[in-house]
């Protein structure tokens, strides 16, 4: 997998005659294979407008996104995007909502149901495959929409703040299980959030946007989802001396383009 | 005398003023309830008293002579009519003959204009080119009361069933077709976005994110639609029936049989509040998870 986002602009029309808006200008990102990639700034710094690119709901108004040499032009299986809510479907059960892809892809009934086994076990839904999904809490609801999106083996998954609507506790433990899938899966993301803290704790990388017209000023690469991994844990790693001056540092980025307002 | 002891005694003194200081003060929930939920709690023994004492009410009246049977016949008399009726039937024709007859043309009707409304209610909001075309001409006749146009639909279509079944279809076309058109809206974006990045297309995104999704809002169009249909079956009966529950309601007030006005108003009455009934039943079934995501 490789992403490449190439100079990148979109120019929103002014609503009945008022001034055009810049929401992206001049982006230009390259994702590689397994990269984790964080996007932090304040609202309206243009975040959501580049997952749509890259999920192809938006055209560019100038630049191109190409994946793997490609031309997106459209959204596809090959983009997988979870959303922070309102995404699932609650006619459907648990199970035929994680086979909802698939179904969509018409996989007969019998494929589809070995290839949800394995990511109702990974994500820890067993038990759960006939509730109705309104009926869940919102942190399952959201690890249906994680295996939703995982059963049709994208390349790319895109997150757009997918822990948002979480409470803190459940927060915590959500990320620590993307950070698993993403590296049993061996899966590139592309992971939008508000919350820094989180940034740092996920990403391989960080991109820090700013607003007005929206565009990448930073970009740090980040040791912390590895030293996870490696068996420390989540706590220790965010309580850390060298994680809490990153914290500090993009902090302080995100309130001087705030205070700017 | 304690003071608590002094308030009783006031509040025995006058039963009136205790009582509307019962239904002004803000009583604290009991435990399971929210507090200040406006208009919680279960009515059923409060509306089933209100039948009961409208019932008494109209019986004695009419038992104590204060009204002419002319005017409002006694609740019994209007039941011993249905029971004559039943039996011997009205104009020739059997009351189960004339209660067929009028739900074969109000159920008819609505299957129709389901059948066109919903496909062409979601059409109209899934497509410019549909909603430009058809907007137009359901938004003019709509507001428009059905006796208004019978006289054409007469005119047009004669004097059988063409018209009786058109006029009702009419009525119950617009208020299911514009359901079915706002009901296009009720999927969320990110619910449509994430059948497309599965690789949907647009014939899927409407079977089965879109049509689902409406399905509370056309249910409930149809709700009010069979109303509609109700409402306009007595226009529909009043030119060349001879039978039907709406026909047999007008041809007794020209011979002034009052009883079997109020007897086929009640059965009218009867059919649709089954039939929603049913419908509730069914919203049930499909839709149990309306207003929970």
């Amino acid at each position: 997998m490789r992403l490449n986002i190439e100079n990148a602009t979109v120019i929103y029309p002014g609503i009945s005659g008022g001034p055009v808006t810049e929401a992206l200008q001049q982006i230009n990102l390259t994702m590689e294979d397994g990269d984790f990639v964080v996007t932090i700034g304040a609202s309206g710094c243009g975040k959501s407008t580049l997952l749509n690119l890259i999920a192809g709901f938006l055209a560019p108004t100038e630049g191109r996104i190409m994946l793997d040499g490609a031309a997106v032009e459209g959204p596809g299986a090959d983009r997988s995007v979870i959303f922070q809510k309102h995404a699932l479907l609650p006619w459907l059960n648990v199970r035929d909502n994680i086979e909802f892809g698939l179904m969509l892809q018409g996989h007969v009934k019998e494929d589809r149901n070995k290839v949800a086994d394995r990511f109702i076990k990974l994500l820890g839904l067993s038990g759960f495959e006939d509730s109705p999904v309104y009926a869940l809490s919102g942190g399952m609801q959201q690890r249906v929409g994680i295996a939703r999106a995982l059963t049709c083996d994208p390349k790319l998954l895109l997150m757009d703040e997918p822990l948002g609507a979480l409470d803190a506790l459940t927060r915590e433990k959500a990320q620590e299980l993307i950070l698993r899938i993403w590296h049993d899966t061996g899966k590139s993301v592309f992971f939008i959030t508000h919350s820094v803290e989180e940034a740092l704790f996920m990403g391989t990388r960080l991109v820090v946007m700013s607003p007005r017209p929206g565009r990448i000023t930073h970009e740090f690469n980040l040791p912390f989802s590895k030293q996870f991994l490696d068996g420390i844990s989540a706590r220790s790693v965010k309580a850390s001396a060298e994680f809490i001056e990153i914290r500090e540092e993009v902090l302080a980025i995100i309130f001087s383009d705030v205070e700017a307002e | 005398m304690s003071n608590q002891n002094k308030e009783r005694g006031k509040k025995a003194q006058s039963p009136i003023r205790g009582l509307i200081v019962r239904l002004a003060r803000e009583r604290p929930t009991r435990p399971g309830e929210i507090y200040g939920v406006p208009g919680s709690g279960d009515t059923m023994i409060l509306s089933l008293a209100t039948i009961g004492i409208l019932l008494f009410v109209w019986w004695l009246i009419t038992a104590l002579g204060w009204v002419k049977p002319l005017f409002v016949p006694s609740p019994q008399s209007i039941f011993i009519r249905f029971l004559s009726i039943w039996k011997e039937g009205f104009t020739g024709s059997p009351l189960w003959m004339h209660i067929l007859i009028s739900a074969w043309r109000v159920f008819g009707a609505f299957l129709l204009a389901c059948a066109i409304g919903i496909p062409l209610g979601l059409a109209m909001g899934m497509s410019t080119l549909i909603r430009g075309i058809f907007d137009p001409p359901i938004e003019f006749y709509r507001p428009i009361p059905p006796l208004a146009y019978l006289p054409l639909m007469i005119i047009w279509f004669g004097i059988g069933e063409t018209s009786k079944i058109l006029l009702i279809f009419l009525s119950v076309f617009a208020p299911v077709a514009l359901g079915a058109r706002s009901g296009v809206r009720s999927a969320a974006i990110e619910q449509i976005h994430a059948a497309y990045s599965f690789g949907a297309t647009r014939w899927q995104v409407l079977r089965h994110v879109i049509l689902p999704a409406a399905m509370p809002e056309i249910l409930t169009a149809m709700r009010i639609g069979i109303g509609f249909g109700w409402t306009t079956l007595v226009a529909a009966e009043m030119v060349a029936a001879t039978k039907g529950i709406g026909y047999m309601v007008l041809s007794a007030s020209q011979f002034l049989q009052t009883a079997v006005v109020i007897m086929g108003i009640v059965v009218i009455a009867a059919i649709a509040y089954l039939f929603d009934l049913l419908m509730r039943l069914v919203e049930r079934k499909v839709v149990p998870w309306k207003g929970k995501m």
